[in-house]
């Protein structure tokens, strides 16, 4: 492991101060970064610790109109929370089927937001990788790609975007709150942080230099309670999804008054799937009609060799997650 | 009490480490071990020094010297010389290194030894009374056999204790889900779901 300095931060102030410094990384949990550094792939010259931030920043606040959760929030503190349980069932589901406990009771949100990719590729330094090391190649285009993404991909990079938590936020119109800049903290759509490999998949999200996530903010709405996150993987815990569905539904009788839908484990960001919101808007909610707004969702879907089982295996875990989300009381 | 690098006593891994270096089978003076350490990272090229850390593992206070590049694992094996705590994976994957950090379970792996400075860790050895009585769930392990190589062994404990005390072993399937995170190669699954069964019993 390459050396680094490690600074601690008493307060926000001086965090950002300390990551004014070149190839600075903050580090919470440090479930994935210490992994990573272990590998060295990732190689921080200094460290800032900021889980000695003001407990402000590990707060959750819940009330009727909306979720604000501290970005050092652990994901286990926001999977035991009742309200959470109750009003935002997707959101507990993405974190309890996360991990394992021990990692969810050190992986922060914010962290946990960010992590990197666990593509084979991009961890074995012997490998090419755009996204490791820019214009060296991708090694999983022709390479054993199962665990890749179908959706979302370039010629560039096909690395999975590993999340659960992310699929409920992007699912939910959640915001991020953002430090670093010059004067106030920003605010930007959580749909926007992550960016589409494209030619440039060495750059994973919108965040400048410096700049951290501080609080995320989900707005309730008449769907946040029936609400549901169904994870498919190669075995039944503490794994990767090789697919899942994030789905938030109003519905006035049968029909389908507003839906939200996200798709994990088959793309490079977090995605939302609009095009299957779209064929659910305004129409009565059985099987069949699940069954085309899967088909709209992996319309784009391109497979590479060995992905090509994530196409039906992904439309048919969003069927199953619209019909138990329609199933719900809610 | 406070141990520091210097003070820690001959264990059995320090004897053997001793042995292997020397015909005479002393341990190595605690001078030159702390000396060792120092030249190592002093060699590093960004010249990250040697840091303070003060853990605090089973009631005890060790002031140790460590690398930056120090895992909590690494720091309580090698520098406090608790090596029940096992390491497995060293990538967070396997569990074998779980112990308890201010009455949390976590993967000790995956954090540097400089970020716990002033918590209270756990480790296996720090469950039993100080008289010797085995902690029910150690119990539990033994009266159903609950392993076989015994490796993955502490930190299947260890989780197991935490399990129970978080109120997430009332059933088997419950028990199953939130133990996942402790891998045992020898599957002694079934035998540690009873194990965790037997001692959440009087708590369930």
């Amino acid at each position: 492991m390459q050396p680094f300095e490690y600074r601690r931060a008493p307060t926000l102030d001086a965090a950002l101060a300390e990551a004014r410094a070149a190839a600075t990384a903050y580090i919470a949990g440090g479930t994935n970064l210490v992994d990573y550094m272990t590998l060295g792939v990732l190689r921080p010259q200094t460290l800032v610790d900021i889980n000695h931030l003001p407990q402000s920043y590990a707060q959750i606040d819940a009330s009727e109109t909306r979720l604000r959760l501290g970005a050092l929030v652990r994901m286990s503190q926001a999977e035991e929370h009742p309200l959470i349980r109750e009003r935002y069932p997707l959101i507990r589901d993405t974190l309890l089927l996360a991990a394992s406990r021990q990692i969810r009771n050190m992986a922060s949100l914010g962290g946990n937001l960010l992590q990197q990719t666990r593509c084979e590729y991009f961890r074995g330094r012997g490998f090419a990788c755009n996204r490791r090391e820019p214009g060296s190649g991708c090694a999983a285009l022709e390479g054993v790609n199962r665990p890749h993404a179908v959706l979302g991909t370039s010629e560039s990079c096909i690395a999975t975007y590993p999340g659960d938590f992310a699929q409920a936020l992007i699912a939910l119109d959640a915001t991020v709150e953002i430090a670093g800049g010059r004067g106030a903290p920003r605010r930007v759509p959580f749909a926007s942080l992550h960016r589409l490999p494209g030619d440039t998949p060495h750059i994973q999200h919108s965040l400048a230099p410096g700049e951290l996530i501080t609080y995320i903010d989900v707005p309730a709405g008449p769907w946040t309670r029936r609400s549901r996150y169904v994870k498919v993987r190669d075995r039944e815990s503490y794994e990767f999804a090789l697919a899942s569905a994030a789905v938030a539904l109003q519905l006035e009788g049968e029909m389908v008054r507003e839906a939200r839908v996200a798709l994990g484990g088959v793309a490079t960001v977090p995605w939302r799937a609009r095009e299957a919101e779209e064929v659910l808007r305004g129409a009565v909610l059985d099987e069949s009609l699940a069954q085309r707004a899967a088909a709209a969702a992996f319309a784009a879907a391109a497979p590479r060799g060995h992905n090509a089982f994530k196409i039906p295996l992904g439309r048919e875990t969003l069927v199953r997650a619209l019909l138990e989300a329609r199933s719900m009381s809610a | 009490m406070t141990h520091s690098v210097a003070g820690a006593g001959m264990s059995r891994r320090t004897f053997i480490c001793a042995a292997a270096a020397s015909t005479t089978a002393l341990p190595l003076p605690a001078g030159a071990r702390a000396a060792a350490a120092r030249q190592t990272a002093g060699s590093s090229p960004h010249g990250a020094g040697l840091r303070s850390v003060d853990l605090r593992i089973n009631h005890q206070d060790y002031a140790l010297s460590l690398d930056p590049r120090t895992t909590l694992l690494d720091a309580i094996r090698d520098h406090a010389g608790l090596t029940g705590t096992k390491k497995g994976c060293g990538h967070g994957q396997c569990g074998a290194c779980t112990v308890h950090v201010d009455g949390q379970r976590i993967l000790a792996c995956m954090t540097f030894a400089l970020m716990n400075h002033g918590r209270e860790v756990t480790t296996i050895e720090g469950l039993s009374e100080p008289g010797g009585a085995l902690h029910p769930m150690q119990q539990a392990f033994i009266d159903h056999d609950a392993f076989q190589c015994g490796y993955c062994t502490p930190g299947q404990i260890m989780s197991a204790v935490a399990c129970v005390r978080e109120g997430h072993a009332h059933s088997a399937a419950q028990i199953r889900e939130y133990m996942s995170g402790n891998l045992c190669r020898c599957a002694a699954y079934p035998n540690i779901v009873a194990a965790v069964q037997q001692a959440a019993a009087p708590e369930a």
